[in-house]
C-alpha cells in the first residue's frame, strides 16, 4: 500500500478501533456518574495532526459506526463527529498544532458542543431529554475524564500516524550573493 | 454535513422496516464479530475490577442480606401457603388470567455487547435478534427483575431500551398495598421514580413494586404481570401533590448488565 492510501488507512482503523472500544467497554465505565468518550479523544488528537478533511471526514465515519452499533438514529452522532472533527482541524491547521496545550484546549471545548449539540438535537427530534442531567451531572465527570486520557490518546495517535508521515529534509543549502 | 442531515431527516420518517433501518440493521450484523471479541477480551479485567469493588461493601451487604433472610424465610413460608390456596381456588372457579410471567414465557439468554455511549438514551446491544425470534417491544428481565424493552431488532442483535430511559414507562403495581402506577427514570443514574399513584392510595418504604400486566378492551401491556421492578425506597406525598413522590430502587443493576433474558410469549411460532 503506497504512503498516500496508508495513513488514511491507519487513522480509519483507529476511529473504528476507538469506536468498538467506546460502545462495548468505555460507555460502561462509570467514574463520577460520567464516562470518558475515545471516539471524540481520538478524533481530536487525528484532527489536530492531520488537519479538518481527515477531521470532518472520519468523524462522519465513527458516528456512523456508534450509531450503527447501537442501533441508534442515524446521522445524529455523524452530525455532531463532522462538525468537531472540522472545528479541530481548522483550529490544528491555523493555530494550535504545535501549541502544547492544543489538544487539551480541543478535547475540553469539543466534549462540552458536543454534548451541548447532542442536548440541542435530541430536544429536536423529541426525545425526553433531561438538561440537568446531560450537563450538570455527567458533563463536568466526562470533562475531567475527557482531559486524563487526552495525552495517552494523543500520543499513541501522533505515533501511529507519523510513521508513514512524510518527513522534510534539507538537502541542499546555497547560500545567495 | 448535509449528508448527516439527510440521513437523521430518511431515518426518522421511514417505518421500522425501510432501506436505512435496513442496511444499519446489515452493518451492525457486521458489527457483531467484534463487539463480541472486545467484549471477551475486556471480560477477565472487568470481573477483576467487579470483584475488588463488591469487597469493599461486602460487610455492610451481608448484615443487610442476612436481615433480609430472616424476613424472607417467613414471608416464603405464608407465599408458598398463599400459591397452594390460589392454585385450588383458582382451578375451582376455572379462573381465566392474563398471561403470567414466568410460565407463559419462553426465554432467550443473550450477552450483551454494547452500551449506547450517550446520556440521552439509556439502551444496550444485545447478542440476539429477529433470527432467534426477538421482536420489537418484547419485555428485557434478568433473574432479578425487570430490564427493559426491545426497541429495535436486526437480524443477529438487537437494541434494548432499558428502564432507566427517559422515554420507557411501565405501569406497575405495588404488592402489598395494590397501588397502581407508572415507573419511570428518576433523577439520578440508575434511579426509578413510580409516578401516577393517586393519594387515596397507599405507599410504604420496602414495599416491592411489580408489572401491572393490565388488558383492556383488546389492548394489553407488552409486561406480563409479576415481574419484580423494585423496592419502594421513599415516598411523600404533599397537599399541592396529586401524586405520590416515590422513588424506586430497582433491583437490576443497569450499569452492570452482561447479560439478559427476552420474553417470548410460548403462543409465538418461533423460527
Amino acid at each position: 500500500m503506497s504512503a498516500n492510501l496508508l495513513e488514511p488507512a491507519k487513522a480509519a482503523l483507529l476511529i473504528f478501533l476507538a469506536a468498538i472500544l467506546q460502545v462495548t467497554i468505555f460507555s460502561q465505565i462509570d467514574i463520577l456518574g460520567g464516562y470518558p468518550d475515545v471516539v471524540l479523544l481520538t478524533l481530536v488528537a487525528i484532527a489536530l495532526l492531520r488537519g479538518s478533511i481527515y477531521g470532518a471526514t472520519l468523524g462522519f465515519f465513527a458516528g456512523l459506526l456508534v450509531d450503527t452499533a447501537n442501533l441508534a438514529t442515524l446521522g445524529v452522532t455523524s452530525l455532531l463527529l463532522t462538525i468537531a472533527g472540522y472545528w479541530i482541524g481548522r483550529y490544528g491547521e491555523t493555530t494550535g498544532r504545535d501549541r502544547l496545550h492544543a489538544p487539551f484546549v480541543s478535547v475540553a471545548v469539543a466534549t462540552v458542543l458536543v454534548q451541548l449539540g447532542a442536548l440541542i438535537l435530541h430536544y429536536l427530534l423529541g426525545d425526553d431529554v433531561s438538561a440537568k442531567t446531560v450537563l450538570v451531572t455527567t458533563l463536568p465527570p466526562k470533562v475531567l475524564l475527557n482531559l486524563l486520557l487526552t495525552l495517552p490518546v494523543y500520543a499513541v495517535v501522533r505515533r501511529l500516524l507519523a510513521v508513514g508521515a512524510p518527513v522534510e529534509t534539507v538537502t541542499e543549502v546555497r547560500l545567495l550573493g | 454535513m448535509l449528508l448527516s442531515l439527510i440521513l437523521i431527516t430518511v431515518y426518522f420518517r421511514e417505518p421500522a422496516g425501510g432501506g436505512l433501518h435496513s442496511v444499519q440493521g446489515t452493518g451492525a450484523t457486521v458489527l457483531r464479530p467484534f463487539e463480541v471479541a472486545s467484549n471477551r477480551v475486556a471480560a477477565p479485567f472487568r470481573d477483576a475490577y467487579g470483584w475488588f469493588a463488591g469487597l469493599i461493601h461486602a460487610k455492610s451487604e451481608n448484615a443487610r442480606l442476612r436481615e433480609q433472610l430472616d424476613k424472607l424465610r417467613s414471608e416464603k413460608i405464608q407465599g408458598a401457603n398463599a400459591v397452594r390456596e390460589n392454585g385450588d381456588l383458582r382451578s375451582q372457579l376455572h379462573y381465566v388470567g392474563l398471561a403470567r410471567f414466568p410460565q407463559d414465557y419462553d426465554y432467550v439468554a443473550t450477552d450483551v455487547i454494547s452500551r449506547s455511549p450517550s446520556d440521552f438514551q439509556q439502551q444496550i446491544g444485545i447478542a440476539a435478534g429477529s433470527s432467534s425470534g426477538i421482536r420489537v417491544n418484547d419485555p428485557v428481565a434478568t433473574s432479578d427483575g425487570l430490564v427493559g424493552k426491545v426497541s429495535h431488532v436486526a437480524p443477529h442483535s438487537a437494541q434494548v431500551t432499558l428502564l432507566t430511559d427517559p422515554n420507557l414507562n411501565v405501569s406497575a403495581l405495588d404488592l402489598h398495598t395494590q397501588a397502581t402506577g407508572l415507573v419511570g427514570h428518576g433523577e439520578g443514574q440508575g434511579t426509578l421514580t413510580l409516578d401516577r399513584v393517586q393519594k387515596a392510595q397507599s405507599l410504604h418504604e420496602g414495599d416491592t413494586i411489580v408489572t401491572q400486566g393490565w388488558k383492556l378492551k383488546g389492548l394489553s401491556s407488552i409486561y406480563p404481570y409479576g415481574i419484580p421492578i423494585g423496592t419502594v425506597s421513599g415516598a411523600t406525598n404533599s397537599e399541592v401533590d396529586l401524586y405520590w413522590n416515590a422513588q424506586v430502587s430497582p433491583f437490576v443493576h443497569f450499569d452492570s448488565l452482561q447479560s439478559v433474558l427476552v420474553l417470548i410469549p410460548k403462543t409465538r411460532n418461533r423460527p
